[in-house]
């Protein structure tokens, strides 16, 4: 008895002195236990599999597709591999996640401070949205933007039509088509003025520092992006025209062509997306705000500061510390409930090739990996972002 | 003397509750005086109207010649040459001890960096932490930060100082650094209002001391007075209670 307790006090003393062992401990026991259930499943899988004489392995992914996908970014066609099939429905994934985190920081900064507001009615009516995007389930949502609103467009020869140039109907959404002449020097133009703007900058603080004067940065910035951008566009000779849409009839059957056509699958996965997350978004940003103590704003007014001042350099700064954490956490969330897009068939990673390819090739355990794979390296990135960013950004404590 | 700080009538309501009832009271160059009284007696609210983080709605406040309305300009102008310390320090998080101070004499007084390191030097060092300069304030003990909020006050060169409760959120062992700096500056000849129940301070460096009670001046006597003779009953009280 007593030299088992008086190991247990060694060991007890030694964890006391090595605080890592204690936190790494637990993390390393779950990858050893996952490794092991893991190795002995795909060991299982393969022995059974060779006994049944399926194939397994990656070369498949060079085999001819010989499927169609509806909306593509890139050239494709069922000539394609699958490994193309798998690059169409990666970017088809980050395109409807970007479009989504796009429009929902937008509408969520928006939203959350409006919540805010003291206005009473407009506050109520942020209050409402959130409530109503938020609750209601994501799936259903996407069925309602879709079946419910979309799909009750009209027909291609009777499309609504806003401003002469924007055709909505059962096939989708067709804007005019941007054609421009001399497009480099705009690039040019943009990559200069974004300089010039960087080097102002640095030098009006540098100026700050020395003589104390201070030049509004927002307004400047604006007039050298403005001018620049002029200058090239002028001096390159850049054009711009539109071809528009124009309603072509083939053996009776009525399409546009000519434009840009966006799915209506990937409108309402965009919307649906950018809606329910948007409210998260606002509540982030609502309680980043509220988590600046009262006491902070008194100071800062005490000192002397002015209210865009306090807001500028006390408000801003602190609330998004506590706003970027949590606002993450929703864009990884956005980015995995893409993959609800099989439902309405928007041809994301997973229709694509966790559907269709793998139901052609029979490579369950391969595509369903791979697709995992996929999703997990997007998640970190976004996570390794953004502890990368925490510790940047974390208050100094004792 | 001239009075730097003038309250004329002054009232002030939060809601249908009362905070302050008809304070008359005046302040003159170079006076320090400490103000105590019961919790909700309407101490803080009393201050922080001096320098209109509160608005009260009758009466007259004047500070240093300027009338405090609702005219933002003066409200800046005021808050530039008055200087407030708080229970919680409310030093800025985010920035480190040096750049809490140059904050305003860069962003208010238009100061080079250069300027403004300088003065935030000096008042550090007057305050006995130019070591801890390039630390944030979390890393800090409470003694610590309280200087460096006073320092960051200072930094403006302010020619009146309020403090309400500065040494109320400290450790014991803490109050007596913080209580050093304030009669050093006291000593100094800085126009001060001290709200506070350190009453051994208040002996020390106080010219004047006010006793409020529920929104009212009670008791206004020059200190010596205000200890040996109190002549309302609820001083005497709050004296017994709070002396022993
Ligand atoms: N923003 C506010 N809204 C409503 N009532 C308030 C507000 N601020 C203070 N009060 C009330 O006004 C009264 C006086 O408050 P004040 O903070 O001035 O008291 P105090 O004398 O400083 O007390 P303490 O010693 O506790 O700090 C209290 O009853 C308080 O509840
Ligand atoms: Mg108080």
């Amino acid at each position: 008895m007593k030299i088992l307790s008086k190991t247990l006090n060694k060991i007890n003393i030694f964890l006391e002195n090595n605080p890592k062992i204690t936190i790494y401990f637990p993390q390393f026991l779950i990858i050893l236990v996952l490794t092991i259930i893991i190795s002995y499943f795909s060991l299982n899988a393969s022995t059974n599999m060779a006994a049944r004489g399926i194939e397994t392995g990656f070369a498949f992914l060079k085999n001819k597709a010989s499927f169609d996908i509806q909306f593509s970014l890139i050239e494709f066609d069922s000539n394609d591999s699958y490994a193309r099939a798998y690059l169409v429905g990666l970017l088809n994934t980050l395109l409807v996640s970007g479009i989504g985190i796009f429009f929902a920081t937008v509408i969520g900064f928006f939203v959350g401070i409006i919540r805010l507001s003291t206005n009473i009615l407009a506050s109520k009516v942020a209050e409402a949205y959130i409530e109503i995007f938020r609750n209601i389930p994501l799936l259903l949502q996407i069925f309602f933007w879709y079946f419910a609103v979309l799909r009750l467009l009209p027909s291609s020869e009777n499309s609504l039509i806003l401003f002469d140039f924007v055709f909505a109907n059962i096939k989708g959404i067709y804007v005019p088509r941007f054609v421009w002449t001399n497009f480099n020097f705009l690039t040019y133009g943009l990559v200069v003025s974004i300089l010039a703007i960087y080097i102002f900058r640095f030098y009006s603080k540098k100026k700050q520092d020395l003589t104390g004067v201070q030049v509004p940065t927002f307004t400047t910035s604006l007039i050298i992006f403005v001018v620049i951008n002029l200058l090239f566009i002028i001096i390159g000779n850049v054009g711009l025209s539109l071809t528009y849409p124009v309603l072509e009839t083939n053996r009776g059957i009525h399409n546009y062509s000519g434009g840009v056509s966006v799915i209506p699958e990937l409108i309402a996965l965009a919307f649906s997306l950018s809606l329910y997350t948007s409210t998260f978004i606002a509540e982030c940003v609502r309680a980043g705000i509220l988590g600046i103590d009262k006491g902070q704003k008194e100071a800062a007014a005490s000192i002397g500061l002015s209210k865009s001042q306090i807001l500028k350099l006390i408000v801003i700064p602190q609330a998004l510390r506590i706003i970027i954490p949590p606002v993450t956490n929703q864009y990884l969330n956005l980015t995995k409930n893409s993959s609800l897009a099989a439902a309405i068939a928007y041809p994301d990673i997973v229709l694509v090739f966790a559907g269709t390819a793998l139901m052609q090739t029979g490579k369950a355990i391969e595509i369903v990996s791979i697709t995992m794979l996929t999703y997990l390296t997007l998640s970190i990135s976004i996570s390794l972002f953004m502890n990368w960013y925490n510790k940047k950004n974390s208050l100094t404590e004792r | 003397m001239q009075s730097i700080i003038e309250l004329k009538n002054v009232n002030k309501w939060f809601g249908e509750f009362q905070v302050l009832k008809d304070i008359n009271l005046q302040v003159s160059q170079k006076e320090k005086i400490v103000i105590c009284g019961p919790s909700g007696s309407g101490k803080s609210t009393l201050i922080r109207c001096i320098n209109r983080l509160e608005e009260h709605q009758k009466g007259d406040i004047i500070v240093d010649g300027i009338t405090l309305d609702a005219n933002t300009k003066n409200i800046e102008k005021i808050r530039s040459e008055v200087g407030m310390v708080f229970q919680q320090f409310n030093l800025f998080p985010h920035l480190t001890i040096l750049d809490n101070c140059t904050l305003a004499p860069i962003w208010v007084k238009k100061k080079t960096k250069k300027e403004a390191e300088e003065i935030a030097t000096k008042y550090l060092e007057k305050v006995q932490i130019i070591d801890q300069a390039k630390k944030f304030p979390g890393q800090l003990s409470g003694g610590q930060q309280q200087r460096a909020a006073i320092a960051r006050a200072l930094c403006m060169e302010p020619n009146i100082m309020l403090f309400d409760e500065p040494t109320s959120a400290l450790d014991p062992e803490m109050i007596k650094e913080v209580l050093d700096v304030m009669v050093d500056l006291a000593n100094g000849g800085m126009t001060m209002c001290v709200v506070t129940h350190e009453m051994g301070f208040a002996k020390e460096v106080a010219d004047r001391v006010i006793f409020m009670d529920e929104g009212k001046i009670v008791e206004e006597k020059p200190t010596q007075q205000f200890f040996n003779n109190p002549e309302n009953e609820r001083t005497k009280l709050f004296l017994s209670q709070i002396l022993n």
